[in-house]
């Protein structure tokens, strides 16, 4: 029975870690800049993508070096994907700030971008895509270099865009001739990812009672970045910078803090941090385009009900999340319940909703009715620092 | 130029560029127009108050000149240098230090904190080592040292006001902007913060710009400018200032 119950509650935060760790990127952009980014999950695949890219570098090592490459994989996924999130800042984000729709479909679309990249990235297209972001901002800093051209430059810019995406895309159609240059890295179908052989086993504690070291490994991960982002917030010189700067952008900048700077470590760290979390879902299923959408929704959920712009909030709702959808789909409510004549039916509803994806609509139930008495989350802000 | 060397200790040999030069501002909020033609001076070590009644656009300029809102027609020379295309950022590391009409005091940050933060305007200059507040800040604001600890939200509306005057000192500006510090707050506080902006300017030299409607706090400045629908109508030392002035800008 105590095994049961331990049993249940390690499950059930190991969900909740898995939740936790998808969503705390998230918490950053969306809880503390205010950024609605749907493409995060897109983020996370990028991360998962560079696990398995090290993995296979790895292997070419040997059956040794095979055992290491999580290690090597986790700081490539943060960098991979927090680069990622810096360009998208820089590019998209970044022109659309204090405006939630347009984030909202912009991003999205970027999401859409980043899956199709994935089905069809090949050497031709990675050619391709180079020679035009060579040719276009090489071609746009000789300009604004060599000829001060005024008013004109808008067109230049133009003319030059034009340009380089011609060569390009006639660059990467010619070589997709080549059928070893044109054949994609990773095609549309999902890839595996093997963890190393210490993450396979389980841990026994007794002869009933054993944890998986995958799941430990994720609890572990997760605690530790989130003392690591902790640390980074409330320590740090940029954590204060950060902190300032979301609460008061103006005054902030009125103060000396270089904002833009502010906003691409933010949201670059966010970005980081769903890299991570992709490299460590990677232990838990296969690889593929649609890694992301997977997740996207949970990652929203854990950070609304927790309280947007509360971290404390987003740990807490996690692990509740996690507990309630592991005793519900594992149908251990089920069997806590005494079996008698009198609550048969609150037997058969416990034992209808039993299965992980009804689980999920209970959950879902469960979440929608909690927001109608606190639409605000769990930890609302308070005061005067409310901001819509 | 790079900011950092633009920027000067506060304690320097006089240059021939007065601290702060704005010529011909226009500046227009959407189709309203809100500031007309001001020209207006301040120079090293002094301290002008600006004047005039509730919507005359007398914080609309102070939001132009630290590069809030910014305008195209007009200069703004600070320190012998157009700041016109700077950003505000830029700006307070050149030296331009704020004090905000609603203070504007990071809520959930602590009052340590929103000190700190006030070592940004340094730039490179900040100090590397471990961050400390230098006691002047504790002799001019002296309730400011017991609750470094509380979060600058919870302050009161008058120790919020000497939070904000101490934070724009923490990056050691050059040229102070005060938008109404005594605007809401409790009369002995006012003579506190009065007496508090004297010795700074006695102490550091700096130049102030200020824009006040308490009489007894615009008599501490040694220029004045009357705003009236966007621009500038009267000006001259504050020792001129005649009752009739007074009647007609300052809401008493």
């Amino acid at each position: 029975m105590l095994d049961g119950l331990i049993n249940g509650i390690f499950n059930g935060i190991s969900i909740g870690a898995v939740l936790l760790i998808v969503a705390l990127g998230l918490a950053i952009v969306f809880g503390l800049m205010g950024v609605i980014n749907l493409a995060h999950g897109e983020l996370m695949m990028l991360g998962a993508y560079t696990t398995y890219v090290v993995q296979n570098g790895f292997k070419s090592f040997g059956d040794g070096a095979q055992d290491f490459y999580i290690l090597a994989a986790l700081p490539l996924s943060f960098l991979v994907a927090a680069l990622v999130g810096l360009a998208l800042e820089r590019s998209v984000i970044r022109l659309l700030y204090g405006r939630p729709l347009e984030t909202l479909l912009a991003t999205w679309g970027v999401s859409l971008i980043l899956q199709q990249f994935v089905r069809s990235v090949s050497w031709a297209m990675t050619f391709g895509l180079l020679v035009v972001c060579l040719l276009l901002f090489g071609g746009r800093a000789a300009l604004s270099k060599l000829a001060n051209l005024g008013p004109r430059q808008k067109l230049a810019n133009f003319v030059v865009l034009v340009l380089s995406a011609g060569i390009g895309v006639t660059l990467g159609r010619s070589l997709n001739g080549n059928d070893a240059l044109a054949k994609p890295w990773f095609s549309a179908r999902n890839v595996d990812v093997t963890a190393p052989s210490w993450l396979q086993d389980s841990i026994s504690v007794t002869d009933t009672l054993s944890f998986p070291a995958a799941r430990l490994f994720i609890i572990a991960l997760t605690i530790i970045c989130l003392v690591g982002t902790f640390w980074f917030l409330n320590k740090s010189a940029w954590g204060l910078r950060i902190r300032a700067v979301t609460q008061n952008r103006d005054m902030s900048a009125c103060l000396g803090i270089p904002t833009k700077r502010v906003d691409a470590l933010t949201f670059a760290l966010g970005s980081g941090l769903a890299g991570i979390a992709g490299c460590a879902v990677t232990l838990l299923g296969s690889v593929g385009p649609n890694l992301g959408s997977n997740y996207i929704v949970d990652a929203f959920m854990v950070v609304v009900v927790g309280g947007v712009g509360k971290l404390v909030g987003s740990i807490v709702a996690a692990l509740i999340i996690g507990i309630v959808s592991y005793i519900l789909g594992s149908g251990t409510l089920v069997l806590m319940l005494p079996s008698s004549e009198a609550i048969q039916p609150l037997i058969d509803t416990a034992t209808f909703f039993a299965t992980t994806s009804m689980a999920k609509v209970l959950v879902f139930a469960l979440i929608i009715a909690f927001l109608q008495v606190k639409p605000a989350g769990l930890f609302p802000q308070k005061g005067r620092s409310v901001e819509v | 130029m790079t900011t950092t060397a633009a920027v000067q200790p506060t304690k320097q040999a006089p240059a021939t560029a007065p601290m702060l030069k704005i010529s011909g501002l226009n500046f227009y909020y959407g189709e309203s127009h809100i500031l007309r033609d001001v020209d207006l001076t301040v120079s090293r070590g002094q301290m002008v108050c600006l004047i005039g009644r509730n919507g005359v656009g007398k914080t609309t300029l102070l939001k132009n000149i630290i590069g809030l809102l910014s305008s195209r027609e007009g200069v703004i020379n600070y320190d012998g240098q157009p700041i016109n295309a700077f950003t505000a950022d830029r700006r307070a590391r050149a030296g331009i230090g704020y004090v905000p009409q609603g203070r504007e005091i990071i809520p959930r940050l602590s009052v340590k904190e929103n000190l700190l933060i006030g070592l940004e305007a340094l730039g490179n200059r900040a100090p590397k080592a471990k961050k400390e507040i230098p006691e002047l800040i504790f002799e001019l604001f002296p309730v400011l040292k017991t609750m470094l600890s509380r979060m600058g939200g919870d302050l009161s509306g008058g120790q919020q006001q000497q939070l904000s005057i101490a934070r724009a000192l923490m990056g050691q500006p050059q040229l102070l902007l005060l938008d109404e510090p005594t605007e809401g707050i409790q009369p002995s506080i006012i003579l506190d913060i009065e007496n508090a902006v004297r010795r700074i300017i006695e102490t550091t030299g700096i130049s102030v710009l200020l824009v006040e409607q308490h009489l007894h706090f615009v008599r501490q400045a040694d220029y004045y400018y009357a705003m009236q629908k966007g621009g500038i109508v009267a000006s001259g030392s504050t020792d001129q200032l005649s009752n009739d002035v007074i009647q007609e800008f300052l809401a008493v």
